[in-house]
């Protein structure tokens, strides 16, 4: 315990998050878009939120498995959740992001 | 066989392009392979062997062909494939060092994603696209990728993004394998095969009277002919074989080289001096005639001539043969030692027909003997039609070849002929038959020659004993089953002469039949004409009294009217 005292604690309610877009379409424009407005109305500068371009970085899409874009990858806080589409609707990303409330995220009907 | 590589021909003429798999058998149905730089279906079952099919596909084109491959798992871990294909002799961690092979698992896990708003496949476009590009790949396979249906939720847009996929895996110029399960009353579970349409391939694995044999069909494929029969192939530590049964048909050359039968005095008995070449020989027995010491013999004659043979044992194992035959003075292990011989034992019970057919096939075109035993067909139990068709099938490949094969059969006491003698008697160029007779309170082993096709053989029945030094040959044997074949012969002579003579009397009869209804028949015609004659002469004579009563009708009148007038005159 002493020795964790050196490290800073990584802050437990930080988000860790990974978009991954296709250039600059307009669904990918969409999607930065949407989420720049989540983060700003919902995490408070609690995140870090990275934007990859999977045409100029291909391998990445095999290290945090997309298949499909845009996606949101939540790498941090666990689970890992992947939130597909152009985050148009705000409901399922906050589900997805753990953010909503608890009925809401277990109401996740197909 | 001709008519495949006929159709090999027009195919090549044609120029459509192939990538061989490398796959023993499918690149004959295919007549090459898969359609070049196109998208392949291969659908089947579950546990079918789509995976494993489709990996060796990779392996084959990045070891035999200079060809990288891309495989996309979208099930199997690729640890876990590793593991899995390397019951094949499949070393998937050197190939992918190497860079002739990039195995990526795509990890769909339906409880971790949340769908918001619209999105495409392009993340797995880009993914495929950038292993491809990476080692040059020019195969590729997905299996299974229906496993995104089970991701994803948008089945309409995923269809969509599939047709692109595999417009864009054309575009590319790559030859892939997509792989598919089997669905309810279509090719596949969710219709892929209206969008990969080029050439369709379907595997099967059945299970009947708890065997299970494994079955390929090419469905369907875009400007090539193809071979349509089901083809069964097997899966083992060799990898996979397809066995193409085509009839290899009656073309193959025959031989008048005769080829030793390992016993001199049947040697002599056959004319030609032993079996011809690339000849198909039967030799069928009661229990304890010999049967396996015959094939012994040939087998030891053939590798003492430097020739190889295959032994393939369905009763016995090597050992126990080897062992066997030594006590009868046929050393075989020395020949297995030096590589002339193979032994090839397995229960006939433990695969279908198709599969030991499919198995032996492999064996013979990989050792490539020019001679081989099977010992006995008879151990194969099921319907005759199966039987005959694998032993044809059989035959057939060995004649093609060139083998001279050696089957035997265990005959039973009252019942001539068996089911699988019965079924490959018509096949069989050469039939021996070894029995037991009784006579004078001992019972002695008999030989005969039932038949051989092109050879002037003895027709006698041979007494031979086996022993320490072999197969040994004693004094000509004339019993009542001789004189019984004679009386017999002859009143089937006598029965065929009166049979002759009432057939001949049955042609006069015949003859005289014709010609008294010809008879009649002409009696009748000349009837008729007088009758017609007499007709003609009466109406003429009739006519003639009409004529000549108008005439002094005529007369008459002017008479009359003369005789007014002089009348009137006066």
């Amino acid at each position: 315990m002493t020795s964790d005292a050196a490290v800073p604690i990584p802050d437990p309610g930080r988000y860790k998050l990974c978009l991954f877009v296709t250039g600059s379409t307009p669904r990918s424009a969409r999607a930065i878009e949407n989420m720049q407005k989540i983060c700003d109305e919902n995490l408070h500068g609690r995140y870090d939120l990275e934007i990859i371009d999977v045409y100029e970085n291909p391998e990445a899409t095999r290290d945090l498995q997309i298949i499909a874009t845009p996606t949101l990858v939540k790498i941090l806080p666990e689970p890992l959740r992947r939130i597909i589409g152009d985050l148009s609707d705000k409901e399922r990303v906050l589900a997805g992001l753990n953010l909503a409330p608890v009925g809401a995220a277990h109401n996740r009907s197909k | 066989m001709q008519h495949q590589q006929d159709h090999h021909a027009s195919a090549a003429a044609a120029g459509l392009a192939k990538t061989p798999t490398g796959i023993r058998g499918l690149d004959d149905i295919t007549l090459g392979g898969l359609p070049k730089g196109r998208p392949a279906l291969l659908c089947g079952a579950a546990g079918c062997g789509k995976t494993l099919f489709s990996m060796t596909f990779l392996v084959n084109g990045a070891t035999a062909y200079d060809e990288p491959g891309v495989f996309m798992s979208f099930e199997e871990r690729a640890r876990d494939l590793e593991e899995n294909v390397a019951s094949l002799g499949y070393h998937l961690a050197d190939l992918v060092a190497d860079k002739k092979l990039v195995v990526d698992h795509i990890h769909i896990e339906h409880s971790e994603i949340e769908e918001s708003g619209d999105y495409d496949l392009e993340g797995l476009f880009v993914r495929l696209g950038f292993a491809i590009d990476s080692i040059g790949a020019k195969r590729v396979v997905l299996d299974t990728i229906e496993a995104l249906f089970s991701g994803l939720s948008d089945t309409a847009l995923l269809r969509a993004e599939l047709r692109r996929l595999f417009g864009w895996l054309k575009d590319k110029g790559v030859t892939a394998i997509i792989t598919a399960e089997r669905g309810e009353g279509q090719l596949t579970r969710f219709g892929i095969e209206e969008y990969v349409s080029d050439c369709v391939i379907l595997l099967d694995n059945r299970v009947e009277d708890q065997i299970t044999t494994r079955r390929l069909r090419v469905v369907k494929y875009r400007g090539s002919a193809h071979g349509t029969n089901e083809y069964p192939f097997l899966i083992d530590a060799e990898g996979i074989t397809v066995l193409p049964i085509t009839s290899a048909g009656l073309k193959h050359k025959i031989s008048l080289e005769p080829v030793s039968t390992g016993v001199d005095d049947l040697d002599a008995m056959l004319g030609a001096g032993g079996y011809f070449r690339g000849s198909s020989v039967l030799i069928s027995g009661l229990a304890g005639t010999g049967k396996s010491t015959y094939g012994a013999a040939f087998v030891d004659a053939a590798c003492r001539r430097g020739s190889r043979c295959l032994y393939f044992a369905f009763e016995e194992s090597p050992e126990q043969i080897a062992r066997n035959m030594r006590s009868v003075g046929f050393d075989l292990q020395q020949h297995a030692d030096s590589g002339l011989l193979r032994f090839e034992a397995a229960r006939p019970s433990i695969y279908g027909f198709e599969m030991h057919l499919a198995r032996m096939y492999r064996d013979i075109e990989r050792f490539d003997p020019q001679a081989i035993v099977v010992d006995p067909i008879s151990a194969f139990r099921g319907p005759s039609m199966e039987i005959h068709a694998t032993l044809v099938r059989i035959a057939d490949i060995c004649k093609s070849r060139g083998i001279t094969a050696v089957f035997t059969s265990l005959s039973t006491v009252g019942d001539q002929m068996n089911e699988s003698e019965r079924s490959v008697s018509s096949l069989m160029d050469t039939w021996i038959s070894l029995t037991d007779m009784e006579a004078n309170g001992e019972r002695n082993r008999v030989l005969y020659i039932l038949k051989s096709r092109g050879m002037s053989h003895s027709k006698q029945l041979r007494e031979y004993q086996l022993s320490d030094k072999g197969i040994h040959f004693v004094d000509v044997y004339a019993g009542p089953e001789g004189v019984l074949t004679g009386t017999a012969r002859l009143a089937q002579e006598a029965r065929e002469r009166e049979a002759s003579k009432a057939r001949q009397q049955n042609i006069q009869k015949m003859h005289r039949e014709l010609t008294r209804k010809r008879e009649a028949a002409e009696r009748r015609i000349a009837e008729l004409h007088a009758d017609l004659a007499r007709e003609e002469d009466e109406v003429r004579r009739i006519i003639e009294q009409e004529e000549a009563r108008e005439a002094t009708l005529g007369s008459d009148r002017s008479t009359m009217a003369t005789a007014r007038g002089q009348q009137h005159g006066q």
